[in-house]
């Protein structure tokens, strides 16, 4: 074991390992890495967010939200990654490296979004909407001034555990595509065998870092976009669970 | 590391990639070959079995340790707090981050592979069963005490039972998860399913039957194992029409 945790300290020592131009250093596959993750989630918020909002405040489409969950925990991301990719590369249309990673994120990520959006705005308290209709808000007004601000602790909740998952997801996307980041060691000293060993461990510390950092930081932004008047004490439980990568 | 060779053959630099143009230039098979499926069907039904296997050793494991740690953060509540941060810190670490740290312990192996799964599985199952448990009428409970039901007695036949809805829809988000996951272990020359989609990508030209066939066989087995768990829910809980909340 010593000698294995030797073997890990050279690796991290490693000339070029922290070269902030090297394609092969940490920096980089960091940067990549949160590149393709954070790129997936945005485009994801974009897509889940608004018609979660517009079908939570009429009320419909009820059965959807709860199934739409379901659904994308039962997809295994490996698979949809390599689809992806597979329907890129025939295609040949945006590369194989970038977007069919990027598609395949953004996919598992709609679904937790979407539902703790869908379910934050249905969980506001009926009587305050009603007494903002009865002060003459219009149906927009209560949407944007009244539900959204009352919704936001558990759609963060919805959004930071996709991110979670899309960085974990991300890593997987090494097996297929080279944009994987950080996931680009685990996969390739995997390939070598015993002697990529503290490759694999070295990689498996920085992901498992990176992913820890992620979820405190978007702890931070969470603060930062909730509305001080619905601040809370404890932090906010995600209502649904996602999947784990 | 007896396993080390057949993950060396799987995975590294794709075949196609030393080819000029790239996987794009390169002839292409059709989308689907069902001849294919049939000729190969042993193999799927191996890897279907495989993939279950894997799916229901972490899920058992998972629940035993669930039960386990749910009763003494029930007997402790000072304790609760820290085993679902626990389980919360072991549900968002990577499963390929889990697969690599688990390597100079156990090697590349079915134990990696099984261990890993079951970390996924404890925050949903502790977090359910203490809820279900949690969920359970005061009144029933003081009811037992009255008729004297002692404190074992009293969770093994009354709480227990009762908590079952929501214990088991924390089963169903379990197992489903584990499913998707089990893919991933075709990195530890694993997989079950997620073999097919592995081999399928890395062969040249790409065999997009194979892709095909391990992810929507995985999605079908996954539908499967939840729809039998939902009936096992409502066989175990006759009394119950209540939905499982949580």
């Amino acid at each position: 074991m010593s000698e294995l945790l030797a073997e890990v300290a050279a690796w991290f020592a490693a000339e070029g390992r922290w070269s902030l131009t090297d394609s092969g250093g940490v920096p980089f596959r960091t940067a990549q890495h949160l590149y393709v993750s954070v790129t997936a989630t945005v485009l994801a918020v974009l897509i889940a967010i608004p018609p979660a909002l517009v079908l939570a405040h009429r009320r419909t489409a009820e059965a959807f939200a709860s199934a739409v969950v379901n659904i994308g925990r039962a997809i295994p991301s490996f698979g949809l990654i390599v689809i992806f990719w597979l329907i890129a590369a025939r295609t040949g249309w945006l590369g194989t490296d970038f977007w069919p990673l990027v598609g395949a994120l953004v996919a598992l990520a709609l679904p937790p979004i979407f539902t703790n959006t869908y379910t934050a705005v249905r969980e506001v308290d009926a009587p305050t909407v009603e007494a903002a209709r009865g002060m003459g808000y219009d149906e927009t007004r209560i949407l944007t001034e009244i539900e959204l601000p009352l919704a936001t602790p558990v759609m963060l909740a919805g959004v930071r555990l996709a991110f979670v998952q899309v960085i974990a997801t991300t890593a997987i996307g090494a097996i297929v595509t080279n944009g994987g980041g950080l996931g680009r060691y685990i996969v390739d000293g995997f390939a070598q065998g015993v002697g990529g060993r503290a490759t694999v461990i070295g990689g498996a510390l920085l992901l498992g870092a990176l992913t820890l950092l992620a979820e405190a930081g978007f702890g931070g932004l969470q603060r930062l976009l909730t509305p001080t008047g619905v601040r809370r004490d404890t932090p906010v439980q995600d209502v649904t669970v996602g999947a784990a990568g | 590391m007896s396993g080390a060779a057949v993950v060396v053959a799987g995975l590294g630099q794709p075949a196609w990639s030393s080819v000029p143009g790239g996987v794009v230039a390169q002839a292409q098979r059709p989308l689907f070959e069902w001849d294919w499926v049939v000729r190969n069907g042993g193999r799927i039904w191996d890897a279907t079995l495989e993939h279950l296997y894997l799916t229901g050793m972490a899920v058992g494991i998972g629940l035993a340790a669930s039960l386990l740690l749910a009763v003494v953060a029930l007997r402790y509540r000072r304790l609760y707090a820290p085993i679902i941060a626990v389980g919360g810190l072991l549900y968002t670490l990577p499963s390929l981050a889990l697969f690599a740290l688990l390597l100079p312990l156990v090697g590349i192996s079915v134990t990696n592979a099984v261990i890993a799964l079951t970390t996924y599985t404890i925050l949903i199952l502790v977090r359910n069963i203490v809820t279900g448990i949690d969920g359970v009428p005061a009144e029933v409970v003081e009811a037992a005490q009255g008729m004297g039901y002692q404190r074992r007695r009293l969770f093994l036949e009354i709480e227990l039972p009762l908590a079952l809805p929501v214990i088991i829809a924390g089963l169903r988000i379990a197992s489903v998860t584990v499913i998707g996951l089990v893919t991933v272990t075709a990195l530890l020359g694993l997989g079950g399913l997620g073999s097919f989609i592995l081999t399928g990508f890395r062969v040249l030209p790409p065999f997009p039957t194979q892709i095909v066939v391990g992810t929507v066989l995985s999605v079908a087995l996954a539908v499967l194992v939840d729809l039998l768990l939902l009936a096992l829910e409502k066989a175990l809980t006759p009394w119950s029409r209540r939905k499982a909340t949580v």
